[in-house]
């Protein structure tokens, strides 16, 4: 049902090329992390929150501030500041939180600040070069350019499963990617 | 137009197998020698239904199968067979096969044909031997008519919906009829006008005047579908001599009646009834719609707490109204919280309902006689530990009966019945529940334990307390059985037993008494969803230690804490030495006491073993909702689960199980 009303439009909006570029075209939510602006695939976003008291987990990493109640759920807390030593991890009144929703798994994700959702077009995504910034370029799927800026694209999934976060439970496809 | 049955089939299934779990209790309640027609009528009922939706859905053996044991039943309902122990097993074994048979339909696998075909054979020679001298009482009574004949006048007066259960009043009359001769007179008094008239409610009576030899039974045989959706009464005006065997007074008959109008008293056979109809006080929920709800009514307790924690700060007499409104919303909160957690809950009737059957057989195999009390089947339990507990209950009646019942003779020798008692009990205690399993067998043999505690290398002392002992048939590749049966006595269970009721955060205690049989109590929490829990601070953060493997708590002097090799410390408790172990560093907190005479121990107690947990305060008592860690994050050790405080914090429960073993380590390296 859905395809014959992509379809019906494609053939209202006159050409082919208009309905296939906005298919390719992705949206990103922006944030800092220090100097640097990343973003993250916004399908992947339930919301942004403030800064919320944590409960510290005991033996956990540092970078895992502990687990916050999200309306009855129990939510861990990562802050990617200490994550990538970027920034002063300050909590304060304008600290904020990126929950995640990947998997039916909810994460939140502690960052400098949030700026704004950018469209992408797959023409603009340019491949990773191999040195990153202050993140590894295992995690990264690209940079996106738009006018003057420039925006690490974040493959937010794999950092989260990766085996120092193991925040997703590692799965067979995405791990043997590359 | 085509129908697809086989979305009706899980219900088809479902049905079928309560089915046949009825029969098999009915069974199992037959007096042999004195059976009563109730409960055959119940176990012939069941059957019944189960051959005609088996034949509606095309499970033709299944069909074929269970009209031998319709028949069977038939004959034995109509008085035409009496009631053997050898029918009785037939039948038994007969519900085993048709279970087996749905099992198979369902799951599209093989069925057992083998013992199908042996059963059918066994059915049929038993029919077949079957005194067929007597006419059928039903079949034949019409040609019996014109002789002398009992009066009956009959007020059917269907409910509306009985068209819905697709039920045919002309045919039930027109079944009437062949009993005997009838007079029919319409009552048209209820039906409305035409326009408002609904085509598919059904608004007539009837009043009929019915002349034949039968008896109420066999009048009431004919409404036995419609009963439960209709007012019907059946009055016995005039009884010729020559019937005798119809139950003679009217007065009798009338509180007969109440009870199967009102329906429901009367368990079994309503049960059958219901599972038929269809229409029924029950509906077939989803578990994972009853446990989402479960959830919300937790965020909902939660919501209330921090709602009533942030008024506490207000000035009551300004707020008058709030305050009341919140006092509303919190015993609303809590008996909607209870209601809903009802929900989830079953009677332990759930899992006793299969013990009978097990004794029987059992008792049969190993030339035993043992006869099993309930005591409190109607005790209600979360059904996820309902589940959980049925098979180490299974474990440990088998046992009992295996190893605790002595043979007949030697009962008779020791001056006992021939037959043991197997008891099983439930109770509710507190916040838990107490489940027993006991028998009027041997006993434990505390000598003979001990020597095979030494066998298998496990270090005991002779003189060590009973309870000590008892704990022993709990450890692995422990078995006291002389001879292994294939009834138990492998070795592998007790302990298997043990952990099952510990993962589900319950006790085992054993009593024993030499020749006078042993107890086992289970004691285990009602809900895996809530617990009661006593909340403790270290620095700044909060925990939850549940409240039942709490022993005390105190406040230690600085004497009675010993340092031991510059490792670690002990506390002594009234003689007792404890390992102190203080929770800032189970967990490398930065923050909290560090001397124990400043802080509070909490003596927590597990597997028989008290560690002293040292912590800064003592919180307070509460209950919490438990909530997973796992679903977002991962297991963390030493840590159960965790809650949400009223205040909308997270707290995190210590799973005292590790945190006792874990220190019990600690001590032997």
């Amino acid at each position: 049902m859905s395809a014959a009303d992509v379809s019906t439009q494609a053939r209202a909006n006159g050409t082919r090329d208009i309905a296939s570029a906005k298919e390719l075209e992705q949206e990103f939510l922006t944030f800092t992390l220090g100097d640097e602006e990343y973003g993250v695939d916004i399908l992947k976003v339930q919301e942004i929150r403030g800064y919320d008291t944590v409960t510290k987990i005991p033996d956990a990493p540092d970078f895992i501030k502990g687990v916050i109640n999200l309306r009855g759920t129990i939510v861990p807390v990562v802050d990617l500041r200490i994550k990538f030593k970027l920034g002063k991890a300050e909590y304060n009144a304008f600290t904020v939180m990126i929950i995640l929703n990947i998997e039916r798994r909810v994460v939140g994700m502690v960052v400098d600040s949030v700026s704004d959702v950018m469209h992408l077009a797959s023409e603009q995504i340019r491949p990773a070069p191999e040195f990153g910034g202050a993140m590894d370029t295992r995690f990264i799927t690209g940079l996106g350019t738009l006018d003057d800026r420039m925006l690490i694209l974040v493959d937010i999934e794999k950092l989260l499963r990766s085996q120092d976060m193991a925040l997703l439970p590692p799965s067979t496809d995405s791990a043997t990617q590359h | 137009m085509e129908i697809d049955f086989s979305r009706f089939h899980q219900t088809f299934f479902e049905e079928s197998f309560e089915g046949l779990d009825v029969m098999e209790s009915a069974l199992l309640k037959l007096d042999i020698g004195n059976a009563d027609s109730e409960i055959i009528n119940t176990i012939f009922r069941a059957a019944h239904s189960m051959k005609g939706g088996a034949a509606t859905f095309g499970f033709l053996d299944v069909a074929g199968f269970t009209h031998l044991l319709e028949t069977l039943l038939d004959q034995m309902r109509s008085g035409q067979r009496a009631v053997t122990q050898h029918d009785v097993d037939l039948l038994l074994r007969s519900v085993d096969v048709v279970r087996g048979l749905l099992t198979a339909a369902r799951d599209s696998t093989a069925a057992d044909t083998q013992s199908v075909e042996q059963l059918r054979a066994e059915l049929e020679q038993t029919l077949l031997s079957a005194p067929s001298d007597k006419p059928a009482a039903v079949s034949a009574a019409p040609v019996v008519a014109a002789k002398a004949s009992n009066h009956w006048h009959i007020r059917f007066a269907p409910h509306r919906n009985l068209f819905r259960g697709g039920n045919d009043p002309l045919r039930i009359i027109r079944e009437l009829g062949t009993l005997g001769e009838m007079q029919v007179t319409l009552d048209d008094q209820a039906l409305p006008s035409f326009e408002v008239a609904d085509a598919e409610d059904c608004y007539l009576a009837w009043n009929i005047e019915l002349h034949a030899e039968c008896s109420r039974a066999s009048v009431l045989e004919v409404f036995a579908w419609v009963e439960d959706e209709s007012d019907l009464t059946i009055e016995l005006v005039q009884e010729k001599a020559a019937a005798a065997v119809v139950e003679a007074k009217p007065e009798v008959t009338k509180p007969q009646l109440a009870v199967i109008q009102g329906g429901r008293e009367n368990a079994a056979p309503a049960d059958a009834h219901k599972a038929s109809s269809g229409e029924s006080g029950s509906i077939r929920v989803g578990t994972e719609k009853i446990d989402s709800l479960i959830n919300l009514v937790g965020e909902l307790v939660i919501t209330q707490a921090m709602l009533a924690q942030q008024a506490a700060a207000l000035d009551p007499v300004l707020h008058e109204k709030l305050m009341t409104g919140l006092s509303q919303l919190d015993r609303n909160t809590r008996s909607m919280q209870e209601a809903v957690m009802s929900i989830r809950m079953l009677p332990m009737d759930f899992v006793f309902s299969r013990f009978p059957r097990l004794i029987r057989d059992l008792a049969g195999k190993l030339g035993k006689q043992a006869r099993l009390v309930m005591v409190g089947e109607s005790t209600e339990l979360d059904k996820s530990v309902i589940e959980k507990i049925a098979d180490p209950l299974n474990h440990l009646v088998r046992n009992s009966l295996d190893h605790g019942i002595e043979m007949p003779d030697v009962r008779l020798a020791a001056g006992k019945d021939s037959s043991g008692t197997i008891t099983l009990k439930a109770a509710h205690r507190g916040g838990s529940i107490m489940i027993e399993v006991s028998d009027d067998g041997r006993g434990l043999d505390r000598a003979k334990l001990i020597a095979k505690a030494k066998e298998r290398g496990i270090t005991v002392s002779d003189n060590a307390p009973d309870g000590e002992i008892w704990q022993l048939i709990f450890a692995p590749g422990f078995s006291t059985a002389e001879k292994v049966t294939d009834i138990s006595g492998r070795g592998v269970g007790m302990d298997v037993v043990k952990k099952n009721i510990q993962a589900l955060g319950g006790q085992v205690d054993i009593t024993s008494v030499d020749g006078r049989g042993m107890t086992i109590m289970i004691r285990l929490p009602l809900t895996l969803a809530i617990l009661d829990g006593m909340s403790v601070s270290v620095g700044e953060e909060i925990f939850i230690v549940p409240l039942n493997a709490v022993a005390e708590s105190l406040q230690p002097r600085a004497e009675d804490v010993k340092s031991i090799a510059g490792q670690g410390r002990v506390v002594r408790v009234r003689g007792e030495i404890l390992p102190l172990v203080p929770l800032r560093e189970v967990f490398h907190l930065g923050s909290g006491i560090t001397e124990p005479q400043k802080g509070i121990l909490v003596l927590i107690e597990s597997e028989g073993r008290k560690v002293a947990l040292m912590v800064d305060e003592l919180v307070g008592q509460q209950q919490v909702v438990i909530k997973s860690l796992e679903s977002n994050y991962r297991r963390i050790s030493g840590i159960s689960g965790a809650t949400i405080l009223g205040d909308g914090r997270v707290a995190l429960i210590l799973d005292v199980g590790e945190l006792v073993r874990a220190n019990a380590c600690d001590q032997a390296a």
